[in-house]
């Protein structure tokens, strides 16, 4: 899992892949949460894993497949809420979730994915499986009781399991040292007996690197990490909601866009490494993927009625109940 | 001093900070605390009141609303917004096991006058973990009073009423509605009684009950319906808990005809129980069996096209009135 050269471009990779799929939705779809800002910290944290690894997600949840490899097209037209959508247009843009790839949830009720995360992990354990879970969580979701009670659980059982957060400093319009007794996030960890690591979110090598050893960790049977990736959202918090405050400077915001890009500053380098002509084939091959997954999105039908019905139960038991004639 | 009659034309969203505003003027125990308030229509309170009653709280919604609870068992009267109703599910635990029965459980001794604000999200392409509509699980709660306003004017003069009372009141704002402008009465002392539906529109040939943003539609239907000689009476419901059963029965005894229009799942709904009290009380009155027009058993899809099916409809109303004309 180390970064030879082919995984450190597969990395760079799939950074920009995040960023020029959003980039699209601006132009193309305008939906609300968007990671740009915080690709380094999602795809540093994501080459750390297997294939089968588990992770779940936020309702910030376009970076997370992405960042675990999945398939472009079908991500798009969920967002576009088509019938080939990953989710079937049910689940939208707070949902991308590619189960293909070990994502079990993308949840858009925060803190919603703690205990799941949690739970993949005690499964691998009960099920002798090596795998891992990666949990994917904001700064806001650390005071959610369900991050306590679940990483105490995940402690006290050695469970696989790495809380990832991404803190980006703030929840919508309040910043961490005004909703957070301990705003040094990775310093919870000592409350329940786990290593707690900070990691510059903005340096895609750094993440995965901390990530790596979590993961190592967590394989082994010695328990869980909380990792802290210290990032920044360069978007409002979402582009369907009225901010009426300014909770953050332009100051503040332009520093990071100019200054702390972590596409930016993963191409300088690869560049110092003469990977410059491998990148810039990046650059072209993902434009066109993300042309592509557009065409794809525009062209693909609309859901169904029956396709809502059909998704409710494995095994439904009778007629359906209280829908009957929709 | 206001004038009685004065009246400023405000939005749904707009006349529920004027409450707010107007309560935390009057009684300096109400404060008001939630994530973000200022996000949620809040900000213009920062002008005139201290960070002492405004309150930005972290994402912890059991645990804040239950910080709530214990303010107003000693002393306070706190207005907890929970912005979205989905979010509810979380605190639940607080606003059922503890608010709803601390007064009972302590024989009297306790009283716990909060407000739980909350919004409907539906028809907003936000998908079932933001979209619910969950009265029916708060009125199957003994203790707590929940309201569901359908216009600027109710949304203020029912949660003034709210933050009056003494006992716990989930208010259920629809978001469908918020942008929605209307003349409201200035008056500080204007309220909305809790417990009474009103007659928005009289009719003789079958009744309508409307919750909350279905009104729109089921006005329009009794206008389409009127075309065709249907005069339909339209009964915007306004309170949940307690249910206005004098003014529903009236009306069916004049109709004989009922038709229940409520976004909620189908299954065990307002509407459900709007049914159930009629069959048991007015059974006799009935000429023609009770329509529930409601959403069906499948959770809120992203799809834009799909969510709207789900809900009440203008149309939806229409073809159950008329299955039973
Ligand atoms: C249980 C719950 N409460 C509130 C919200 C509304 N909400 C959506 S995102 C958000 C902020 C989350 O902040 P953070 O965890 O830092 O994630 P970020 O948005 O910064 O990625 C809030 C309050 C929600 N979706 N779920
Ligand atoms: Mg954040």
């Amino acid at each position: 899992m180390s970064l030879d050269r082919a995984r450190q471009l597969e990395m760079f990779r799939r950074m920009l892949r995040i960023r020029l799929f959003e980039e699209a939705l601006i132009a193309h779809y305008p939906v609300g949460h968007l990671s740009i800002g915080q690709e380094g910290a999602i795809a540093g944290a994501c080459m750390a894993l297997r294939d089968d690894d588990y992770v779940t997600g936020t309702h910030r949840s376009h970076g997370h497949p992405i960042g675990k490899g999945a398939e472009i097209a079908p991500l798009m037209a969920e967002i576009f809420g088509k019938r080939t959508g990953i989710c079937k247009g049910l689940g939208g843009s707070m949902h991308l979730t590619d189960t293909k790839l070990g994502l079990i949830c993308e949840s858009a009720i925060v803190g919603g994915g703690f205990p799941l995360a949690t739970g993949a992990g005690l499964s691998a354990q009960v099920r002798g499986s090596d795998q891992v879970s990666l949990c994917f969580f904001g700064d806001g979701a650390v005071n959610q009781g369900t991050f306590s009670e679940s990483v105490n659980m995940g402690a006290v059982w050695k469970l696989p399991v790495i809380y990832f957060c991404e803190n980006n400093g703030y929840a919508v319009t309040t910043p961490v040292e005004k909703s957070h007794g301990q705003p040094e996030i990775a310093r919870r960890a000592d409350g329940y007996g786990i290593p707690g690591v900070v990691v510059d979110g903005q340096d895609a090598e750094a993440v995965h690197a901390v990530t790596l050893e979590a993961v190592e960790r967590a394989r082994a049977g010695e328990g869980p990490t909380l990792i802290e990736a210290k990032t920044y959202r360069f978007d409002e918090h979402s582009n369907r909601l009225a901010i009426p405050i300014e909770y953050r400077s332009k100051e503040e915001i332009e520093h990071h866009r100019k200054e702390r890009d972590p596409i930016t500053l993963y191409r300088a380098v690869l560049q110092a490494r003469d990977l410059l002509s491998e990148v810039e084939a990046i650059e072209e091959e993902v434009r066109k993927t993300i042309d592509d997954a557009v065409e794809f999105a525009k062209a693909s039908p609309e859901p169904e009625m029956s396709d809502l019905w059909d998704s409710m139960y494995v095994n439904p038991i009778g007629a359906p109940v209280g829908g009957e004639g929709l | 001093m206001t004038m009685r009659n004065a009246t400023q034309k405000l939005s749904y969203l707009q006349a529920i900070v004027e409450a707010q505003r107007e309560e935390m003027r009057r009684d300096e125990r109400v404060i008001l605390m939630g994530e973000d308030i200022a996000v949620y229509g809040a900000q213009t309170l920062f002008d005139e009141f201290d960070e002492k009653r405004l309150r930005n709280t972290p994402i912890s919604e059991n645990s804040f609303v239950g910080v709530g609870v214990g303010a107003a068992l000693t002393g306070l009267r706190p207005i907890v917004d929970l912005t979205i109703a989905s979010f509810c599910y979380l605190a639940s635990d607080q606003i059922i096991n503890q608010a709803a029965k601390l007064r009972f459980m302590t024989g009297a001794q306790l009283a716990v006058p909060l407000v739980v604000r909350t919004s409907t999200f539906y028809n907003n392409r936000t998908a079932a973990q933001h979209a619910d509509r969950p009265y029916p699980l708060f009125m199957n709660t003994p203790g707590l009073k929940v309201l569901a306003p359908s216009n600027a004017t109710d949304a203020k003069g029912l949660l003034k009423s709210a933050i009056r009372d003494d006992d716990p009141v989930v208010v259920f704002e629809d978001i469908n509605l918020w942008g929605k402008k209307e003349e409201v009465p200035t008056d500080e002392d204007f309220l909305v009684p809790i417990g009474k539906a009103a007659v928005r529109r009289e009719g003789g040939d079958v009744t309508i009950v409307s919750i909350a943003g279905c009104l729109p539609h089921a006005l329009s239907a009794a206008d389409a319906l009127a075309k065709d000689g249907v005069e339909a009476e339209v009964i915007d419901l306004r309170t949940i808990v307690p249910l206005d059963k004098e003014t529903i029965l009236a009306s069916v005894a004049k109709t004989g005809r009922l038709v229940v229009a409520d976004n909620s799942h189908k299954v065990g709904s307002v509407a459900s129980e709007i049914a159930a009290v009629v069959s048991e009380e007015g059974f006799e009155s009935l000429k023609k069996p009770i329509q529930r027009v409601a959403a069906p058993q499948v959770h809120v899809p992203y799809n834009a096209a799909l969510e709207k099916q789900l809900f009440v409809s203008k149309d939806r109303i229409i073809e159950a009135v008329r299955a039973i004309a």
